[in-house]
């Protein structure tokens, strides 16, 4: 059966899409690398137009030191970040311990490359869940007229729900038997907080990706494909999703840097991860029993959420423009 | 609009319905009995009759029916009975704390007032920043100026409240030492002096949530007033001879106001969620303090019921949103 459409999408997807759909988990300057470097592919367009915005650029470099510090640093720096050493507690920074110790003798920077692992995860963790939930409900709804009006109406819901309060609950309701069914209380609570994340923050994808979609379907490459007996779900893999990629993409670079604060938030407000278990916001909510005396032990977790949180908005920006046709030429 | 405003209403209604009862089901879930801190010596069957008293015992689906009467109808006849001294809800049985055994809204009426005095301050003082900061850059667009506020609020609402909270609590309370870190509520405004010390400890929690909320407002004026200014009508008012002030000022910011201002009907619940974070950075002993100690005393009523307030807050702004673009800008037409 012969896919191509004769007329091309708006935003003309090649071949070399479907190797970025199948792998879109990586961090987003991954995705904006060119597949193929010889032909002028689309891609190639995107990461020139990206090239353009500073702020992406230096946003994208920012992150990826960021993961790069959080995911190697350990290897490098190979002090325990649970290893108390009472004597040299309370240090300011030293050579020996560069973001000091806290009030056990932990090294802060070992602890912190430890939360960021953490915190990463469950961000990214998280954006993937709430961008398959939202693609999938945004597809269905778009495509097929019958769920349409069923799946907005529990979009509308979901908005309306009282989020933070929300997730407090399911936190506390949740912790413990979920910690007993895994065997483990880490795995339990990381489980817990990205499916939390995940099923409360798939909304604006949804509309955006079922608005899309609906356009799409109207178009004579879709009709095309229709005509020639192509099934829903080979239009909606071939045609629908490598088209709706872009904004799909976009949201899913934004929905990191929410997915990170909220489990910030929680972590602060000491419903998160459990005290021995360092991710940033957790580390936050300790350094702040010390505020009076050593300030630094709050700042650093805080610098670094706001630090992750402030490039992948840049990031989201400059992938907006970078994959937006319209602008792409200028 | 009258028939889109009933709509409206009308779907309103069962969502906050199915919110109430998905809030009330899943804390079916919890584990939390509020007789467990009953010593043992009490006989079962008197821990049976505290329970009815607190209006337990029925089934799951009865109680929840027994809940959504006590808040639609009991609680507003105990507003009416306090506000003209009547004794229409005498007898009944009202939403009770399991914490402190006193009806819920009692703690939310003594709550509320703090929290609606740091939300609403904080919220005036983020349009009064906001709005000026979002025509001038547009107005001077890609400027120094335009850039600076652009990287300003894109930090502003990258940094989440709980880190610049934090951030000056250590720079103006540890460091300078000019405000308290805690706000006290019993403080009494009855001086200047005194108004001074409430101003003063109102200062860092209105920051805090005024930043965040003058970073979105900014950015939605800057788009809005960018908009305007290529209209035909911007060119008309300058062809005339109007001042470039009053083109900007009269003209142009009235036109931009319209999305905006729905925008701001629409981040009213998002800054009462900015106020449960915030007032616990300063211990302002408001809802959102309250919701916290609830849940961390498995106080279900409480939680069930202030989720829902919070619940209610969101289909309300959202209606209200859309009903203010409607009357506000004579484009729209619903029917």
């Amino acid at each position: 059966m012969t896919e191509r459409s004769a007329t091309e999408p708006v935003t003309p997807v090649g071949t070399d899409a479907q190797v970025v759909v199948a792998s879109h988990e990586p961090g987003p300057e991954a995705m904006a690398v060119p597949v193929d470097p010889g032909a002028r592919s689309q891609w190639r367009d995107v990461w020139d137009q990206f090239r353009t915005h500073k702020g992406a650029l230096i946003g994208a470099a920012v992150f990826a030191g960021i993961c790069l510090v959080v995911l190697l640093g350990p290897y490098l720096w190979d002090l325990d970040p649970t290893k108390t050493d009472i004597r040299n507690k309370n240090q300011g920074s030293t050579f020996a311990h560069p973001m000091g110790t806290d009030q056990l003798g932990r090294d802060i920077f070992a602890r912190m490359m430890m939360g960021g692992r953490i915190s990463l995860a469950v961000g990214l963790t998280a954006m993937g869940l709430s961008i398959l939930l939202g693609t999938l409900v945004g597809v269905l709804a778009g495509y097929f007229k019958r769920l349409d009006g069923l799946l907005m109406r529990l979009t509308d819901l979901f908005l309306a729900l009282p989020i933070l309060p929300l997730l407090l609950v399911l936190v506390v309701l949740f912790r413990e038997p979920l910690a007993a069914a895994f065997g483990s209380q880490e795995v339990g609570i990381f489980v817990l907080m990205v499916t939390a994340i995940g099923i409360t923050s798939w909304m604006q994808t949804a509309r955006i990706v079922r608005g899309d979609v609906l356009a799409l379907k109207e178009r004579e490459f879709v009709l095309a494909a229709r005509s020639i007996g192509t099934p829903a779900r080979r239009i909606i893999s071939r045609h629908m999703l490598p088209n709706v990629l872009s904004p799909i993409m976009v949201s899913a670079t934004l929905g990191i840097a929410t997915a990170i604060i909220t489990e910030s938030t929680l972590s602060f407000l000491g419903l998160g991860f459990p005290p021995d278990f360092p991710t940033w916001g957790r580390l936050l909510n300790d350094g702040v029993a010390y505020l009076q005396l050593y300030p630094m032990r709050a700042v650093w977790p805080g610098l670094a959420i706001s630090a992750v949180v402030l490039s992948i908005n840049y990031v989201g920006d400059g992938l907006r423009d970078a994959l937006d046709p319209r602008i792409r030429g200028r | 609009m009258l028939t889109y405003t009933l709509r409206r209403i009308a779907f309103a209604i069962p969502t906050l319905l199915i919110i109430a009862a998905a809030i009330f089901f899943l804390l079916e879930l919890a584990p939390g009995d509020p007789m467990a801190s009953v010593p043992l010596t009490v006989p079962s069957e008197v821990k049976e009759q505290m329970r009815q008293a607190l209006g337990l015992g029925e089934p799951a689906p009865v109680r929840f029916m027994l809940w959504l009467r006590q808040f639609f109808w009991i609680e507003p006849l105990n507003v009416v009975d306090a506000l003209f001294g009547t004794t229409f809800a005498e007898g009944e049985l009202r939403i009770i704390s399991w914490q402190n055994r006193a009806p819920v809204f009692l703690q939310i009426a003594e709550r509320i007032p703090q929290t609606l005095w740091v939300v609403g301050t904080s919220y005036v003082v983020a349009i009064l920043i906001a709005m000026p900061i979002g025509i001038y850059s547009a107005y001077r667009q890609y400027s120094l100026f335009d850039q600076a506020g652009t990287f300003i609020t894109m930090v502003g609402f990258s940094v989440p409240p709980f880190f610049s909270g934090v951030l000056v609590i250590i720079i103006f309370s540890v460091q300078l030492g000019w405000f308290p870190t805690i706000y006290d509520t019993r403080h009494v405004v009855n001086d200047w002096s005194s108004f001074w010390v409430q101003v003063r400890q109102m200062i860092l929690p209105v920051m805090v949530l005024a930043l965040q909320i003058t970073s979105q407002l900014s950015r939605f004026m800057r788009a809005s007033v960018l908009d305007n200014l290529n209209q035909d009508y911007v060119r008309t008012a300058r062809a005339k001879g109007l001042v470039e002030r009053r083109v900007i000022l009269v003209h142009v910011l009235r036109n931009s106001l319209l999305p905006v201002v729905t925008v701001i009907a629409l981040y009213v619940p998002a800054i009462f969620s900015g106020a449960i974070i915030t007032e616990q950075i300063f211990k302002v002993n408001g809802i959102g303090q309250l919701l916290i100690t609830a849940l961390q005393a498995n106080d279900w009523p409480m939680v069930q019921t202030l989720s829902f307030i919070f619940a209610v807050l969101i289909v309300v702004s959202n209606l209200i949103a859309d009903l203010l673009y409607g009357v506000l800008d004579p484009r729209i037409r619903y029917d």
